[in-house]
Order: structure tokens, then C-alpha cells, then sequence
């Protein structure tokens, strides 16, 4: 069961397509949530903000729930090790979902402003602290993470160290930038003009702090370049240095009010992001930047960690056959809510608002 | 001590997600059918109840989709030595449940919300069911993960790993299809117990007509659907026993306290005293265990040690025994409060065929209590179920004590600490938000409008 499989290795890809669709859909979520409080002005902004993504945030965050458990049925060793071994972050990342995920259907149910002042936070919050999280885990991976026979060991500050704390607020920036571009892109009037003016500095705060992740994970080196099946170091470098680019490209494009194309870029930098740290991972479910589990060999292989080849193939023909669909009618979601948000006629610009049931 | 801790989360996480689970569901179904009602009838008094018992849906499963994001994460936080035994076959469920059932509800709720205006009638329609429909195929995927736990089918075990040998029996489990019936009709019974509550509720204290007439009529509706509901659980409840009977003696023996395998075997209603097998008063069904696990007057029904010593011959030396008083007394919880359920239900029919349903003030009490019926049934049936299992994680094949994380109790501690704060903050909110939904006026319609004259911009919601 320890090689690795042609099965396996496409597996290991439809995960990372998985985070990477998440981080495209849920990161704009997580970035309306940070950028919220920054371009509202009054109670009708917020609500306009929160209804933005109203229709779509909970199918958003399935990608979420997919991956977690596409890797328990492929690679149960992996699905394990990893969220055993980043308990504290994991459980930090499930309180800020909480806590964000039931904002949006509480925060409506009382008129009361220190009520929706409470939820407005609770968004804000989880939006943030997932995404600092998500981005710190990811760069984590990147850079590989300490082993010892037990796994990893290193508890919630070991992963909290300088390089990947830059990396969550690469995560940050990047996902506030995409969600204010598409805010951007949904909504109209003083509330729009606000959201890109967020997005330009977002988008250019993104861009240094990624060159820096960038440039920190490469210095790092990458202790299983040796083991048989790892990419060439070029090829994620390539990816990360597009993704870089197209988020520049995106400033540019958001400044010249070209909102579309600006979203566009975003998001195929963040899928570029999680492809470039997916084959610099390759062919590691964990990499280690120290120590090893297996004597010899630098962190858990996919091979290693897979499921046997029946359990893959039945999964397979699922997916094959159900991801279409679910494509095809997310999809469609964004398309019966396609037009803009505009504030309602019978509340004036900032002034206490209305509604809400 | 991590192992305490980690069993502690695992079941406080659970239950609570399981307080609004068959809530949601079941809730789904009534709303899907009352907007069907007021589609195919042309019926305002439908189209009002459904956004009413809408907006109570809603909150449950706002409370359910969070809690449930914490459990597909909680095998490998907390049971990560389950996991790698497992994973071959328990996460493939769990990955489709999320592929089928938590993308078609989580979709289509979006849709359903935002898009009243947005689509025709009748695809607004669908997009309930649709909704419906994922949280039930949701009850499927995670049941066949938990059958497999109950009774392992289509596998082998290799290199210290269960390994899947074939789906079709992991899928065709008949603990599955047993349990998968039993929690579908509770949860409609749950969600059908809400809506006769608080419509009776309504209804009689209502202060105009039109009000009591749409509420009443929910009413009567409701317990027809409580009846036959409750009435399938307990079918599909007997059937469950006797492959309990069959898969899992030592659950069925644990769910009696019955120390020795006796033929004709009687059932106990309450016990007091302790469970030791010397009780300080007891009332005793004759028979009426053996009917159950065998469905034969004398049918025999083997006993706690009589088991004990069969498992410790086969698995080696050690305790097989549940924790007995709460496999007892959860088994009654269960089973009392679903017959508390069908009085409820048929003590409702027979007022409204007598047209006296909004009448009676003693109703309105009973079906208010009542929503709490099914709730208790639910956790407490899921506890048995689960409890009785132990010490085994998978019967026969894993103890749970050797499934846990090697993580710190101070980890697990802490972080269950912070589980039961937020939950019972939550549980609160929760609490009030349905309560202050229940007085929420009945909405006046608004005009249908097609597609076509949809509004430029989309309505606020949240």
C-alpha cells in the first residue's frame, strides 16, 4: 500500500482543487466579513454587504466539508495525522466558522443595535480568524512542518511561527482584496466606490506580503525535492510568481474600474496560490521540514497514506459522476443572483435603517 | 484521562448537533409539503404557514449546518487512531455525504431564500425539496457510516487497517436501512410535533379569524402526520431490535439490565433500586422482551453475563459490558417518550374528528410539552445506540479506548470546555429565536410575480 498510485496522485490533485475552489468561493465570503466594517457606513451597508453573499455562502463553505472528507475516505492517515496534530488551529478554524455561520441568520432577528453590533462582530471575527488560520496552515505546508514518530508534535505555536504568520496575512489581504473586489462587483453607488477603494490597498497589501511568503518559503528549501515523483522546484515557483503577478494585475485592473476582470484575476490567483503550494507538497500529504515518521523518508507520503485502491476507485465514480451536477447547479446560483445589490429606495444614504425580519 | 475528555466532546458535540438535525429535517418536509398545498390548492392559508414554520426551519438549521461543520472534523481531532483504522470505508460515506447531500441543501436553502422573488413559483417550489431532500440524503450517507460502526459488513482487515472489499454491502447494510427508516420518521415526527404545537398553540389563542382558522388547520393536519409518524418509528424500531437481537446481544440485554439468558424473557417499565439484578420494585411486562428481540412468546434472549463470557472467549480477556443504567434508562426515555407521542397524536386526531381540536385547553398543554417529546426520543435514542455499542468504537473490531488521539487532556479539556459554552450560548439563542419566531405574526401574501416582473434588484434578506 505504499506506493504511489496513479490513483492516489489523482486524489491527492481533486483535493487540492477542492481547498483551491473553497479559497476561491469562501474567500470572498471570509473577505466581505473583513472588509464590512471598513466600507459601511450605516446599518443598510452592512446588511447590503451581508447580502451580498447571503445566497451563497453556505454552499461556499460545503467545498470546506468536501475536502476534509475526500481526504478522510483517501487518506486516512493524512486526514488524521493532520487535524490530531494542528488540534488548537483546527478547533480555532471551527469556532470562527461557528460563530461567522450563524451571524448571517441572527443578526437580522433583532432590531436592536447592540444585537447586530454583536453578530457584526461575530462576522468580522470568524471571517478573519479563518482566514489567518487557513493562511498560516497553508504556508506551514509549504515550508513543511517538524516531525517526530508521533506525527507532528508541535502544538498550536509551532505553527505560529514568523514565516507563516506572514503567510496568514498574506491569506488575509489576499482574501480582503477578493472580497472587495467582489463587493465591488455586486453592489452599486457610494457603497461600491468604498469597496474598491478598499480593494486597491488590500490588493497591493497582498501582493508584498505573498512576494514575502514567496520568498520566505523558497529560502527555506525543501528538505523532499530528493524523493522519487517530487516536482521541480520551478514549477510551483512559477505558480506562486503568476499568482503574485495577476493579484497586481488585479490592482491595476480594479483602479481603472474594470471589476470583472479584477475578480477573475483574483480568484485565479488564489487557485494558482493553492496549486503552487499543492505540487511543491507533491508527493507529500505532510512534508517535513524536519524529522520523519518513517525512518529516511522526509514526511508522510501520499502513497503512504492512501486508501486502498477498491475504496479509491468507488470514489471515483462517484465523484465522476456527482461533481458535474453540483457544478452545474452552484453555478446556476450565481447566476439567478448575478445582478447588483442596490439600496433600497425608501432609506436614504446614512441614516438609521429599516428592516430586517 | 484524554480518553474520558475525548469521549465527553465527542458525545456533547454530537447530541447537540442532534437536537436540530431531525428538527431540520423534519421541519424541511413540513414546510416542502405546506408550499406544495398551497401550490396545487391555489391555498393562501398554506403559503402563510409555510413562510411562518419557514423562518422556525431556518434557525434550526442555521444551529445544525454549524454544529455539523465540527463533526466532520471530529474523528480526526479526537479519534485519529479510528480514523486510519477506519478510513478506507467509513470516510467514503462521509466524502459523499458531503458531495450529495451538503451541496444540494446548502445550494438550494440559498435559493430558496433569496430567490422567492427571483423564481417561478413552482421552481421555488422545487428548491425546498431539493433542500429536503439533501438533509435527508445527508440522514443516509452518515447512518451508513454509523451502521458500519454497528455491524461491519464488506470488508477485510489488512495490514491493521479495515479495508473496503465491497460498497454495495456497506451500502445494503440492513442496520442501515433499519436505522435510516427509524431516524427519518422521528425526525418528521420531531418537525410534525413543533407544528402541532405551536399551531394549537396559536390557534387557541388566537384573536382573529383568519389566524385561527390557518393555524387550527395546520393542526389537524399535524396530527395525522404525528400519528402515523410516531407509529412507523416504533415498527421501524422493532425491526431494529430484532437485528440488535441478532448483531449486538449484548446492546439488547444492556437496553433490559437482563443479567441471565432467560427463555419468555419479561419486560421491565421502570426499575427501582440499582441495576444490580436485585431491585428494590420493579414493574414487569411478561413476555414481552422476548417479543421483541424474537417476535416468540418463549423467544430466547441471551443475558449480560452469559455474553460477557462469550466475547471474553472470542475477543480475549477483558470488561464487554456497557455502563448499564445508561443504556437502561436512555432505552426508556426513548421508548416512553414515542409512546407519550402516539397519545399525543391519537388523543389530536380524535379531537379534530370530533372538531373540538382547538377547544380543549388540556390539548394545547399536551402538544406544547409535546414538542419536547420527540427531542428527548431523538438524544436519548441516539445515546443508547451508541453507549450500547461500547466498549467498542466498531463492534467486534476496534474498542474505543483504542481509537483515540494522541493528543494532550489539556487540548481536549480546554477545547471541550469551549464547546459547552458556545453550544449553551447557542442553545440559548437558539431557544429564544424560535420562541420569538412563534409569536411572529402570519404573513399577509404577497402578490405571486413570475420571473418576468421580478424586481431590478435583489430584496434584502438578511
Amino acid at each position: 500500500m505504499a506506493t504511489l498510485t496513479g490513483l492516489s496522485a489523482l486524489w491527492f490533485a481533486l483535493i487540492g482543487l477542492l481547498w483551491a475552489g473553497y479559497f476561491f468561493l469562501e474567500g470572498f465570503d471570509f473577505g466581505v466579513g473583513m472588509v464590512s466594517p471598513l466600507v459601511s457606513r450605516d446599518d443598510t451597508d452592512r446588511r447590503l454587504c451581508m447580502n451580498a453573499v447571503g445566497p451563497v455562502w453556505d454552499g461556499n463553505e460545503v467545498w470546506l466539508l468536501v475536502a476534509g472528507g475526500a481526504t478522510f475516505a483517501a487518506f486516512p492517515l493524512w486526514y488524521a495525522s493532520l487535524f490530531s496534530g494542528a488540534y488548537l488551529a483546527l478547533f480555532l478554524v471551527l469556532m470562527a466558522l461557528i460563530v461567522r455561520g450563524v451571524s448571517f441568520e441572527f443578526r437580522g432577528k433583532f432590531q436592536d443595535r447592540r444585537w447586530r453590533r454583536v453578530w457584526d462582530v461575530a462576522n468580522f471575527a470568524g471571517s478573519l480568524v479563518a482566514a489567518l488560520v487557513w493562511g498560516v496552515a497553508f504556508t506551514n505546508f509549504a515550508h513543511g512542518l517538524p516531525l517526530s514518530r508521533a506525527g507532528y508534535t508541535g502544538g498550536l505555536f509551532g505553527l505560529l511561527n514568523p514565516l507563516a504568520l506572514v503567510g496568514g496575512l498574506a491569506a488575509v489581504c489576499i482574501f480582503a482584496f477578493h472580497g472587495s473586489v467582489f463587493l465591488a462587483l455586486k453592489t452599486s453607488g457610494e457603497l461600491r466606490q468604498r469597496a474598491r477603494r478598499t480593494a486597491r490597498t488590500a490588493g497591493l497589501a497582498a501582493v508584498v506580503l505573498l512576494a514575502a511568503t514567496l520568498v520566505g518559503v523558497a529560502a527555506g528549501g525543501r528538505p523532499w525535492a530528493g524523493v522519487s515523483g517530487a516536482l521541480p522546484g520551478v514549477t510551483p515557483l512559477l505558480m506562486a510568481v503568476v499568482a503574485a503577478v495577476l493579484l497586481a494585475a488585479a490592482v491595476l485592473l480594479i483602479v481603472r474600474s474594470r471589476e470583472g476582470l479584477a475578480f477573475v484575476a483574483t480568484g485565479a490567483a488564489i487557485l494558482l496560490a493553492v496549486g503552487a503550494v499543492w505540487s511543491l507538497m507533491y508527493p507529500m500529504a505532510i512534508p517535513a521540514s524536519s524529522g520523519a515518521v518513517v525512518p529516511g523518508v522526509p514526511g508522510i507520503t501520499i502513497g503512504l497514506a492512501a486508501s486502498h485502491p477498491y475504496t479509491l476507485t468507488v470514489m471515483t465514480i462517484v465523484a465522476g459522476i456527482f461533481t458535474p451536477i453540483v457544478l452545474l447547479y452552484q453555478g446556476w446560483t450565481y447566476w439567478v443572483f448575478r445582478r447588483r445589490l442596490v439600496r433600497p429606495l425608501d432609506v436614504p444614504a446614512p441614516v438609521q435603517a429599516t428592516g430586517g425580519h | 484521562m484524554t480518553l474520558d475528555l475525548a469521549r465527553w466532546q465527542f458525545a456533547i458535540v454530537t447530541v447537540f448537533h442532534f437536537f436540530f438535525v431531525p428538527m431540520t429535517i423534519g421541519l424541511g418536509v413540513m414546510v416542502a409539503v405546506m408550499q406544495t398545498l398551497a401550490l396545487v390548492r391555489k391555498d393562501e392559508t398554506w403559503d402563510r404557514l409555510s413562510r411562518f414554520f419557514g423562518r422556525i426551519f431556518l434557525i434550526s438549521l442555521a444551529v445544525g449546518v454549524v454544529t455539523g461543520i465540527v463533526l466532520e472534523f471530529q474523528f480526526g481531532l479526537n479519534w485519529s487512531a479510528y480514523s486510519v483504522f477506519v478510513g478506507n470505508i467509513f470516510g467514503a460515506p462521509l466524502a459523499i455525504e458531503g458531495l450529495l447531500a451538503f451541496f444540494l441543501e446548502s445550494t438550494f436553502i440559498g435559493l430558496w431564500v433569496f430567490g422567492r422573488e427571483r423564481l417561478s413559483p413552482r421552481l421555488h417550489l422545487a428548491t425546498i425539496w431539493m433542500v429536503s431532500v439533501g438533509t435527508i440524503l445527508s440522514a443516509l450517507f452518515i447512518l451508513a457510516a454509523n451502521a458500519w460502526m454497528q455491524h461491519p459488513v464488506g470488508y477485510t482487515v489488512e495490514d491493521g487497517q479495515a479495508v473496503l472489499t465491497d460498497f454495495g454491502a456497506v451500502l445494503g447494510n440492513s442496520t442501515l436501512w433499519a436505522s435510516f427508516v427509524h431516524t427519518v420518521v422521528a425526525a418528521i415526527a420531531t418537525g410534525g410535533a413543533l407544528v402541532l404545537g405551536i399551531s394549537i398553540w396559536r390557534a387557541h389563542r388566537a384573536s382573529d379569524d383568519v389566524e385561527r382558522d390557518a393555524f387550527r388547520r395546520g393542526a389537524a393536519f399535524t396530527c395525522g402526520v404525528v400519528l402515523v409518524a410516531v407509529i412507523l418509528v416504533a415498527v421501524s424500531g422493532d425491526i431494529q431490535a430484532r437485528l440488535m437481537d441478532v448483531q449486538q446481544p449484548m446492546k439488547m440485554a444492556a437496553a433490559e439490565a437482563l443479567y441471565n439468558t432467560q427463555n419468555g424473557a419479561s419486560f421491565s417499565l421502570l426499575t427501582i433500586g440499582n441495576l444490580s439484578g436485585q431491585p428494590v420494585f420493579q414493574i414487569r411486562v411478561p413476555h414481552l422482551l422476548s417479543l421483541i428481540a424474537d417476535l416468540s412468546w418463549n423467544g430466547q434472549v441471551l443475558g449480560i453475563n452469559q455474553m460477557q463470557a462469550a466475547e471474553s472467549a472470542r475477543y480475549g480477556a477483558g470488561n464487554y459490558t456497557p455502563v448499564l443504567w445508561l443504556t437502561y434508562w436512555s432505552f426508556r426515555a426513548m421508548v416512553g417518550a414515542g409512546v407519550l407521542m402516539i397519545l399525543l397524536g391519537a388523543w389530536g386526531v380524535w379531537l379534530g374528528w370530533r372538531k373540538r381540536l382547538v377547544q380543549s385547553r388540556w390539548f394545547v398543554r399536551a402538544a406544547l410539552a409535546g414538542i419536547a417529546l420527540p427531542i428527548i426520543a431523538n438524544a436519548s435514542g441516539w445515546i443508547f445506540t451508541e453507549a450500547g455499542r461500547q466498549p467498542w468504537i466498531v463492534y467486534g473490531l476496534m474498542q474505543t479506548a483504542k481509537g483515540v488521539s494522541t493528543v494532550s487532556a489539556a487540548d481536549v479539556g480546554g477545547t471541550t470546555a469551549a464547546f459547552v459554552l458556545v453550544y449553551s450560548i447557542l442553545a440559548v439563542l437558539a431557544a429564544v429565536l424560535v420562541v420569538r419566531a412563534a409569536h411572529h405574526p402570519l404573513d399577509r401574501v404577497d402578490e405571486p410575480s413570475g420571473p418576468g416582473e421580478a424586481p431590478a434588484a435583489p430584496r434584502l434578506v438578511y
